[in-house]
Order: structure tokens, then C-alpha cells, then sequence
């Protein structure tokens, strides 16, 4: 790390500097298995597995400070591809994908799958359609663009308002989730967790900006990439279902939908008395409903969250930290190959979970064995301990039916682990994972508000004649408050960790999506349409959430509050076209600067800083 | 200002490339999955068609389709002498 402040040599170094991580990490993992072979408790492996990884994360964040605008904002444009890649993946990669993702799909089915399809599509429109743009314009933030393209203050400032609302919805969860994870690693109340989650988040950026959350990422993707697939690789290989998991699951799909049958799904209804967040398994796992309405649900919910994808900043800005527009577009491919490895993982992990449980063939299956034998099994014992897992024998016949267990999706990957009777060190090692995925996210995200608020609504808005040192220390107090608010509102648990994720996807694209595309994509898109498309969009789609949730309006055709972009996007690009088409073309000046942006070579249109 | 026809050419090729990936990106995402039900009774190595679509097929056609993009779009760059310098 001595390298960091010597530029040119530290990113040569990378794949060494990253290389030697990974092996430490390794090394790391193995000590911890001795320990447990030592008979070091559980308790201790866990928190030394987070409490490593954190201080970690801290000395990167460190010696990764700066005092420069371009290191601050944009990582100093020279963060490599491949690099960017696995950053962005981190990045991308929430509390709510590691933990919850494959859960949802073991109680969703196919129809979960549309959050699958659509957080690994989106991508292509990020690449076809905005990064390498955004990349040549040379901006700091997602406003910054729009603010510049649109002209004059108000468009800035919408933008602000948009990225703000959407980025905030989605951190709070984020940081809920390291209160969650640290609470139950480190045995801490989880309102005590909130902040702790929150001192780490901070730690890796206050003090380097793009630059320190950048590196960290990269860390970070390391420990949860690891974190994801050595359990599925371990359990597969040891419950013997095959070497590769994601090449060989068919078979065990079709075996449970076999059981499905057996055990009366769909007959039985889940029994009353189950605590909250708990659920049993009601819906069948491959059958796609064999309707229009069915199809209707799951292509809506894949068009949310992939204009989400291409529209929320903190992945944007992700992609301005590339040396070149052409690093930038290399560096979308790279993301989706490092999210693709974690995305067809969960699937698998949740069919074998599934499988592994119903089974009454093998000897991890509890549903059709007698309640008493069940409740001997360890993992039932903890997960039940903390509310995640709950047994009702409603008909009293002590056997345990399908519609009598209930647990909590997040304990497919939490407990997969015990369930397949892998030693401890790997559920350390999968708690650290779920820290490191939650904490990412919510680094780039609090960075994304604080840029925009620091950048375009203090420096650009309120006192451009601001100085560099003075910038940077307005972005780091906002950065404080702004995180600060997040932990206060993730204290008071207020919607689950799903719901408020997906909401940040339809912010984002009812209010960002067509004003970014059509700013690079349409010359005569001007000022007027884009406070228009920017402004009509997100209210028209905060205005169905509101109506839907809270407000007792019937969902139109099926569009329920997970997909209320579909609402937002058409208000805004209709009116973005109509009120374009109405108000005169944008000067001469706008229109050649379109231009420039969608030529690769030549120097950005912004300058390096600005 | 550079060479305007060489600059019209190459945003001409880009825009058909786009249009081509986004034909991709729209069939797997939207079409394939619109039919899966009907997709499901065909079983492809085990697996339902339309739930392997949706858990893996997909997918694999994303990261595919996105590397092929990224190289097809430095060829227009660099036949229209408009790509960085390397």
C-alpha cells in the first residue's frame, strides 16, 4: 500500500497489491478454521471475521485520502477496467442481493427471477446508451451532466432532488443491513449495530472521497465474491449433487417439483400464528403462471429495475473514474461478468437449499419428519432462538407439514451453511461477506448524495466562487449528515429491506432515465422537456406509490408499488418529448456539445476541474 | 473540427450497433420471458426452458452480448479514426 501516493506505479501494481489481498484474506479464512479446530467459539470466529475485514476496509479508506477535486470526485480518472469492473459489482451488489436475493427466489420462484433478469440487464442499456457518453462529457455527478446539457439551475437541481430521493431510500436499507449483520455478529443491540455499520461505511470514504470508496470496493468484492460461492461450491460438493452447482441443478428443479406435489403445495394453506416476516412455502418453484396478467407482472418488474439500473447515479458515476471511454464501456462488461458470478450462483444456492430441506430422502429434510426430531436439529434450535425460523404443529399430528415451517428468506444463505453441516468458519466467512456487500453499496450511494448536494447545489448552485479546500469540506460534512440521517431512519425499521429496494430503481428511472438518454441520444431535447420529463415523471410515479401503498388505490392492471416506474417513465417521456417539440431547439452551442460527447477521442467536455 | 463525414459515418455505425444490441437485449429480456409458461414444458438438461431462461440463459446471453458490444463498438471507433489513443 506504500505505492498508493505514487500514482502511475500504484495502479501498475494492482493485480499484485489485489493478488496478495486475496491471498491474505485466504490465509486469513484458514486461520480462523484452525481456531475452530482449536475450539475457539463460534461467537469469537464471527467477530474477529467482521471486525478484520472492517479495519481492513479502514486502512484502505486511509491511505486513499486526498485533498485534490478530481481524486475526490472521480478517483483521479485512472481506476483500470477490469478494476472498475469489480468495484461497480461490489457497488452494485447490495445487503438486500447477498443476503436476501437467494431467499426470494426459494419462496418467489420464477416469478422472482424478473429481479434477477432485470439487475443483470440493465447493464446493457448502461452500456449501449450512457457510460461511454457520460464518460466523454467529463462530469463529476449524474446533475452535473444534466445540469450542463439542460442548461441553468433548475434541471441541476431536479436532478439533485431525484438522485437524492432514490439514493436514500435505497441506503437506509443498506446501512440496516450492516446494522443487522454487525448486531448479530458482534452480539450488539441492532439500533447500537445501525451506527456501527455506519462508523465503518464512513471510515472507508470520508477521507478519500471516490477515490478511498473505490479501492475499498474493490476489496470488498473480493471478500464477498468468496464469501457467496465457497459455501454453494463446498455444500454441493459434500451433500454430493455435483462439482459445478450452477452447471447441474435441472435435475434437482425437477426433483422439486416432484415434492412440491408430495408434500401437498398449493392444497395446504400456511397455518395462522407465525411471526412477523416469516413465511411458508405457498408457491411453486419453476411454474410460470400461464397467464397474461402473469407475464404482464414479471416483464414490468424487469423493465423497472433495468431503467432503474441505467439511471441510478451511484452506478452512473461509477464509470467516470475510467481512464478512457473506451476503459468505460469495457468496464460495464467487466461489471455485469463479476455481478453475473454472484446472480447465477443464487438460483442454484436456492434450489439445493429447497431441495436439501424437503427432501425427506436426505438426511437434511425436515418437512414429512416428526416435529421432535426437528426440533433437536442446531441450526432449527438458533435460527428459531432469533425469531428466523418457527414450527407450528396446527393439526397436532407431530409430523411437520409444509404449511406448519416457517422461516425468513434471508436464512437461506445465513444458514445454508449449518443446514448442510459445513464447520462455523464458513458462516464467519458468509457474515463477513453480507458486511463487505452491504457496506459497498452503501459507501457509493451516500457518496453519490453528498457529491451531488457538495457539487452542483453548493459549488455550481449556492457559492461557485467557492474554494477547493473549502468543497471538499462541505462534501465531507454532507457525508457525515447525510449518512447520519440514514442510520437514524434505518433505526426505526420502517418497510423491509426489499420493498424499499426496489422503490430506489423506480425512483431513480421515472425521473432520470429519459432525461439522460434523450440528452445524449435526441438533439432537440431541451431545457423545458427535461424539467418536464424530470419533474412529471417522478411525481406522477411518487404519486402512484403513494396511492397504492398508503393512499387504498387498487393497483392498475397488476403495476403494484414494486413497479411504479412504469407509471413514472412513459409521464416522462411524453412529456419530454411533447414539451421539447413546443419550446424552441437548443443553441447552436448545446447542440455541438451533443456532438462532441458522442465522439470517443478528443478531451472531455467539462474539464478535468471544474 | 474534425472530418464531418468520417463523424457522420461513425455515429450512423453507432447507432445501428445500438439498435442491434438493444433488439437482443429486448428479446431476452421481454419476449423470452412473456412466453414462459409455454417455454416450460420443453426440458432443456434437466431444467424447464423457461425457468433456466429466467435463473441462467438470460443472463449468460447479457455477459455475452455486452463483450461483443464492447469490441464491435472500438471497431467503428477505430475505423472512423475516432477511437483514443491506446
Amino acid at each position: 500500500m506504500a505505492g498508493k501516493m505514487a500514482g502511475g506505479s500504484f495502479i501498475e501494481n494492482l493485480p499484485k497489491i489485489y493478488g496478495m489481498y486475496t491471498g491474505g484474506f485466504l490465509v486469513f479464512v484458514l486461520l480462523m478454521a484452525i481456531l475452530e479446530q482449536m475450539g475457539v467459539g463460534a461467537d469469537t470466529i464471527g467477530i474477529l471475521f467482521v471486525a478484520f475485514t472492517i479495519v481492513i476496509y479502514a486502512a484502505i479508506g486511509f491511505l486513499s485520502r486526498t485533498m485534490a477535486v478530481d481524486a475526490y470526485y472521480v478517483a483521479g480518472r485512472q481506476v483500470p477496467a477490469v478494476f472498475n469492473g469489480m468495484a461497480t459489482a461490489a457497488d452494485w451488489m447490495s445487503g438486500a442481493s447477498f443476503v436476501a436475493m437467494a431467499g426470494g427466489i426459494y419462496f418467489g420462484g420464477h416469478g422472482y427471477l424478473a429481479f434477477v433478469v432485470g439487475w443483470t440487464g440493465g447493464y446493457i442499456l448502461v452500456a449501449s446508451l450512457m457510460a461511454p457518453y457520460l464518460r466523454k462529457f467529463g462530469c463529476y455527478t449524474v446533475p452535473d451532466f444534466i445540469g450542463t446539457r439542460y442548461g441553468g439551475n433548475l434541471p441541476r437541481f431536479l436532478g439533485v432532488v431525484v438522485l437524492a430521493v432514490a439514493s436514500f431510500t435505497y441506503v437506509t436499507a443498506q446501512i440496516n443491513a450492516t446494522g443487522t449483520i454487525a448486531a448479530r455478529a458482534l452480539q450488539i443491540p441492532f439500533e447500537v449495530g445501525v451506527w456501527f455499520g455506519l462508523l465503518g461505511i464512513l471510515l472507508c470514504s470520508m477521507l478519500g472521497g471516490m477515490r478511498a470508496v473505490t479501492w475499498t470496493q474493490v476489496a470488498q468484492y473480493i471478500v464477498l465474491i468468496i464469501a457467496y460461492l465457497v459455501p454453494v461450491f463446498w455444500m454441493s460438493n459434500k451433500q454430493g449433487f455435483g462439482l459445478i452447482p450452477q452447471f447441474v441443478y435441472g435435475d434437482a428443479v425437477a426433483r422439486i417439483t416432484e415434492l412440491e406435489a408430495l408434500h401437498g403445495l398449493g392444497t395446504l394453506d400456511p397455518v395462522a400464528g407465525a411471526k412477523g416476516g416469516l413465511r411458508a412455502l405457498s408457491v411453486p418453484f419453476a411454474a410460470a403462471g400461464d397467464s397474461a396478467m402473469a407475464s404482464w407482472k414479471f416483464v414490468t418488474l424487469v423493465a423497472c429495475m433495468m431503467m432503474g439500473t441505467a439511471s441510478l447515479p451511484h452506478i452512473l458515476m461509477r464509470y467516470f473514474t475510467t481512464p478512457s471511454v473506451r476503459a468505460a464501456r469495457q468496464s460495464v462488461a467487466w461489471s455485469l461478468m463479476f455481478i453475473f458470478l454472484l446472480y447465477f450462483t443464487a438460483p442454484a444456492l436456492a434450489t439445493f437449499t429447497k431441495l436439501q430441506i424437503l427432501d425427506p430422502e436426505l438426511a437434511t429434510g425436515i418437512i414429512g419428519k416428526s416435529i421432535a426430531d426437528v426440533q433437536a436439529l442446531e441450526w432449527i434450535q438458533k435460527w428459531s432462538n432469533v425469531g428466523f425460523a418457527q414450527i407450528i404443529d396446527a393439526n397436532s399430528d407431530g409430523i411437520l407439514q409444509l404449511n406448519e415451517f416457517f422461516m425468513r428468506g434471508d436464512i437461506v444463505v445465513l444458514a445454508t451453511p449449518e443446514i448442510a453441516g459445513l464447520p462455523y468458519v464458513i458462516s464467519g466467512l458468509v457474515a463477513a461477506g453480507g458486511m463487505a456487500a452491504a457496506m459497498s453499496t452503501a459507501d457509493g450511494l451516500l457518496l453519490a448524495i453528498a457529491n451531488a448536494l457538495s457539487h452542483d447545489l453548493y459549488y455550481k448552485i449556492i457559492d461557485p466562487e467557492a474554494e477547493t479546500k473549502k468543497r471538499l469540506l462541505v462534501a465531507r460534512i454532507l457525508l457525515l449528515g447525510i449518512g447520519a440521517a440514514g442510520a437514524f431512519v434505518a433505526s426505526l425499521k420502517l418497510t423491509s429491506i426489499l420493498g424499499a429496494v426496489a422503490w430506489a430503481f423506480d425512483f431513480a428511472c421515472s425521473g432520470l432515465f429519459f432525461p439522460i438518454v434523450l440528452g445524449i441520444w435526441w438533439k432537440r431535447a431541451n431545457r423545458q422537456g427535461a424539467i418536464a420529463g424530470m419533474a412529471g415523471g417522478f411525481l406522477a410515479g411518487t404519486w402512484y406509490l403513494y396511492m397504492v401503498r398508503w393512499g387504498g388505490m387498487d393497483p392498475w392492471i397488476g403495476i403494484d408499488h414494486l413497479r411504479f416506474g412504469i407509471i413514472g417513465m412513459p409521464v416522462s417521456l411524453v412529456l419530454m418529448i411533447v414539451v421539447s417539440l413546443m419550446t424552441p431547439e437548443p443553441d447552436a452551442e448545446t447542440q455541438a456539445m451533443v456532438d462532441e460527447i458522442r465522439v470517443p477521442s478528443g478531451d472531455t467536455v467539462l474539464g478535468s476541474s471544474h | 473540427m474534425m472530418d464531418t463525414s468520417k463523424r457522420e459515418e461513425h455515429w450512423r455505425r453507432t447507432k445501428s450497433l445500438m439498435i442491434v444490441t438493444l433488439t437482443i437485449w429486448f428479446i431476452f429480456s421481454f419476449v423470452v420471458h412473456w412466453f414462459a409458461a409455454g417455454l416450460n414444458s420443453v426440458n432443456f438438461a434437466g431444467w424447464p426452458l423457461g425457468f433456466y431462461m429466467a435463473a441462467q440463459g438470460s443472463e449468460i446471453v447479457f455477459v455475452i452480448t455486452l463483450f461483443w458490444f464492447v469490441k464491435a463498438q472500438d471497431k467503428i471507433d477505430r475505423d472512423c479514426g475516432l477511437a483514443e489513443e491506446d
